[in-house]
């Protein structure tokens, strides 16, 4: 039975190949490879552009969070916090680059460090109430920043090491972690996010809250880290970079679109539409949003789906090149054309949300403005799963 | 799977093209195929063979696909230390095994051993505990509570560090073929003190969670029809329910997840798993996992009130109900139905029941009326000395085991690169974990045991399948 299923399997393929032969044009006289390669090389740049800006907007953050803590004014603090939410913009686009196992998220990638929720924001610093058995006036709880005796130095190993404690990872750095040390907890439904007083970081004795200047290391170590992390994403996806050279030699191109997809599709369906927005939506619960303490989630939500269309369309900053899309118009126009409407009606609906993203979760024009968004994305996910199966790949957008 | 269809095809098609070309070894095998066997889950199965195939909900079931996502979502999200501004999701601990479902139940699936003895277990756990019972519950260890937290929050002291070392026991088949089974030596070190010198320690490794909903929708009836308490039949094969109370409903109800079934329904091994595993309390477990002398675990407790919300507990439990049972591969090959066949010859199904159809399924009414395939009688069967852990379960004694279901077993190497199986991962392939079994399977074990190797291999295959 084995060498009948062996002979008839190689006969199978003999007449397969001979049916492909017969019906496919083998010269590809559409130029899909060519443009195949230009799209995968407008990918990179975009990839490269858009975590330069991250890093850039990310070292002004840094230069932001220096002049706040070296001089503690409301002014500087207010400084700094306008610099996390311009960081925001640049780094949301970049999310479209997980999903992959690329640079960001490969077994070793940053992206836990950078970017993760929820945050243990009371193994960090104070939080209302007591922790782990601190007497409740003092209202500073066992935490890092609150326990000079365990945690003598604050800086970027010790964070990144708490990081990685225990079986799994705690989140004690990255972009959320500097989001509370500047806003604190968001305790109350409504606009304008946490209240933490600039004076949190007033060291000649006047501040509030204690161990102030163990605050400030803890800050000014998350946002360095966060550029550290940025500076090496840099290092793989320049020109020459280990990353990209892989990522653009000839024989990965087909490998390396299926990774464009992938990153689309799940970005879309299961992160954006279902972690982020349909979750929160289901059991309304407050506060469970990636900017929680800023109340800066509307923008999140944003910036992801421009992201999307960045990629699918080619598009970012000064770069206009090849896209996803014109790869697919060889293929599929009806599909291509219907994904971008789709790509950039995401962005539309998504910009639609209200400020704060919260109380969206509590009106019904809010509920519909989320579902439409939902709906959108999980439409375009849908879509680049199709796009996936006409290049000969499978997706699963939902699978994160 | 398409391809292997036309091979079929084209077979019958030359078949009967030939009369005269008879080949001996097929008719046999194919009239072992049952129809739809393949669909184990009945339509509760799903259709994927990637690496996500234990994370799918069946396509009958996608009204309900937001419930499936925000069950996904909080199966997989980390917990964090309270209080938190995500309110949600806080309560971590103060003492526990993991921050999320998915850490041991990683995509769904199975759980394996520590590599090495300095690698600390995740995925396994240890049960602890004293001879006796409390109402419905063990006695647990009197300082450690009924299982060991090697992790806890930021200034808590963890209960201790596990290594596990194993020793090689050499054997060999009747046809001379040598093999070696690894039985585990677990070691502890206890950062409160030694455990109660009559704790016993139960390894509890993290299972694959498919179709769980289509198990808890068998009728009670059904399972107790198999069950043979005192082997009135005389084959050496008992099978007898546990009995455990429960919280959902308040009553006295059979027992039917977990190793030795001490969970009636999914909602109360879901909540239990929360409270014992992560430290989340809920309306159905709201003890945090201190034990009465842990005063620095007890001062961590920011407050009393229970973590997880009754619709986080909704999802996460509809979550495990609903996930599908992957469709078999290769199901209609010789090899298999010749493992099928061999199978059941060894009277390996007497407990693995290959087949069921559930009842009425109130929680999913589209799993009620299913045939499914589980391989599972639910029962608890003594499996001899070489696997008991002498930790009594309600009325599992410490060397009676649940049948655990083999469904999708085949598919654990793809989505959880592993063939470790067995209550505690000892086995490290499907072999290993047959030449382990003893007690009322030893005859079933014998009858492997003196196959050919092509009859071994066949029933492997067999278990591959499915």
């Amino acid at each position: 039975m084995k060498k009948l299923s062996t002979k008839l399997s190689a006969l199978l393929l003999a007449l397969t190949m001979l049916i492909a032969a017969g019906c496919e044009e083998d010269d590809e006289p559409d130029n899909f490879t060519p443009t195949l390669e230009a799209a995968i090389i407008t990918y990179s740049d975009i990839v490269l552009a858009n975590y330069t800006d991250s890093r850039n907007d990310a070292q002004d953050l840094l230069n932001a969070v220096n002049t706040f803590v070296n001089n503690p004014t409301q002014a500087n603090h207010d400084a700094a916090k306008q610099a996390w939410l311009d960081a925001q913009e640049s780094y949301g686009q970049t999310e479209v680059f997980r999903f992959y196992g690329g640079p960001i998220d490969d077994d070793d990638g940053p992206e836990g460090q950078l970017n993760a929720w929820p945050l243990d924001e009371s193994l960090i610093d104070y939080v209302n109430g007591a922790v782990n058995g601190d007497d409740p006036a003092d209202n500073d709880g066992t935490n890092i920043i609150n326990s000079p005796g365990d945690v003598p130095t604050i800086d970027k190993s010790v964070i990144a090491g708490f990081n990685e404690l225990g079986a799994e990872t705690n989140v004690s750095t990255g972009y959320h972690a500097v989001e509370f040390l500047l806003w604190g907890q968001d305790e109350v439904l409504g606009a304008g996010g946490g209240n933490r007083p600039f004076t949190d970081y007033v060291t000649d004795g006047s501040g509030t809250n204690e161990n102030q200047s163990r605050r400030a290391d803890y800050l000014v170590a998350a946002a360095g880290l966060i550029v550290d992390d940025l500076n090496a994403l840099i290092e793989e996806w320049q020109e020459g970079g280990a990353y990209r050279t892989f990522f653009t030699s000839a024989d990965q191109l087909n490998n390396s679109l299926e990774r464009i997809l992938n990153g689309m599709g799940k970005l879309s369906t299961g992160e954006l539409a279902g972690e982020r927005i349909a979750v929160a939506l289901d059991l309304k619960s407050v506060e469970d949003e990636h900017s929680c303490f800023s109340d800066n989630t509307h923008r999140d939500v944003v910036t992801n789906a421009q992201g999307i269309a960045n990629v699918y369309l080619g598009q970012y900053g000064s770069i206009n090149g090849t896209g996803v899309y014109d790869v697919l118009l060889l293929r599929n126009v009806e599909l291509a054309e219907a994904l971008r409407v789709n790509v950039l009606a995401s962005v539309t609906l998504s910009e639609a949300i209200q400020i704060p993203f919260e109380e969206e979760l509590f009106s019904t024009d809010g509920e519909a403005r989320l579902e439409a968004v939902i709906t959108s994305l999980e439409s375009q996910g849908a879509s680049t799963a199709e796009a996936a199966s006409v290049f000969g790949f499978t997706l699963d957008p939902t699978d994160i | 799977m398409g391809r292997k269809k036309r091979v079929y095809v084209v077979l019958s098609v030359l078949l009967a093209l030939s009369s005269c070309d008879t080949d001996d070894e097929v008719d046999p095998f194919l009239a072992i195929l049952e129809e739809n066997e393949q669909f184990g889950g009945g339509q509760g199965t799903i259709f994927d063979e990637g690496e996500n195939a234990f994370g799918q909900l069946p396509d009958i079931l996608l009204s309900r696909n937001r419930e499936f996502v925000t069950g996904n979502s909080f199966f997989r999200r980390n917990w964090v230390t309270e209080p938190a501004s995500t309110s949600d999701l806080d309560g971590l601990g103060p003492l526990f095994n993991a921050r999320s479902c998915g850490a041991c139940h990683f995509k769904d699936g199975r759980g394996a051993p520590p590599l090495t003895p300095n690698e600390e277990p995740l995925a396994l756990l240890f049960r602890l505990s004293k001879p006796g019972q409390i109402e419905w519950e063990q006695l647990p260890d009197d300082i450690y509570g009924g299982q060991l937290n090697p992790n806890s929050i930021f200034g808590i002291e963890a209960e201790g560090s596990v290594s596990i070392d194993y020793v090689e026991q050499p054997g060999s088949y009747p046809d001379g073929t040598r093999f070696s089974l690894r039985k585990p030596i677990v070691s502890f070190d206890l950062n409160y003190g030694p455990l109660h010198p009559s704790t016993s320690i139960g390894p509890r490794i993290a299972p694959h969670i498919i179709g769980q909903g289509l198990l808890e929708a068998i009728s009670e009836d059904d399972i107790l029809s198999l069950a043979d308490e005192f082997d009135s039949d005389g084959d050496g094969i008992s099978g007898k329910p546990n009995y455990v109370w429960d919280l959902v409903n308040k009553k006295e109800s059979i027992g039917r997840f977990g190793w030795k079934a001490n969970q009636p329904n999914v909602r109360q091994q879901v909540a239990s798993a929360f409270a014992g595993d992560i430290g989340i309390t809920s309306s159905l477990f709201p003890d945090d996992p201190c034990g009465e002398d842990q005063d620095a675990c007890n001062d961590a407790l920011y407050d009393n009130d229970i973590d997880l919300t009754e619709g986080i507990l909704d999802r996460v439990t509809f979550y495990s109900q609903a996930l599908g049972v992957p469709r078999r591969r290769d199901w209609d090959e010789p090899q298999v139905l010749q493992g099928k066949s061999l199978f059941t010859q060894a009277n390996c199904s007497a407990c693995h029941t290959p087949k069921f159809v559930t009842g009425s399924f109130s929680d999913i009414p589209e799993y009620s009326n299913q045939t499914i395939r589980p391989y599972t009688d639910l029962l608890l069967h003594d499996m001899g000395p070489g696997l008991a852990d002498n930790a009594p379960d309600n009325r599992a004694s410490g060397s009676e085991w649940k049948t655990p279901p083999l469904w999708g077993l085949g598919m654990v190497r793809v989505v959880n690169n592993h063939t470790n199986f067995l209550h505690d991962g000892r086995a490290r392939n499907f072999e290993e974990a047959i030449l382990w079994h003893g007690g009322e399977a030893e005859t079933s074990k014998q009858d492997f045991m003196s196959l050919e190797l092509k009859e071994r291999e066949a029933i492997i295959a067999f278990l591959e399948s499915l």
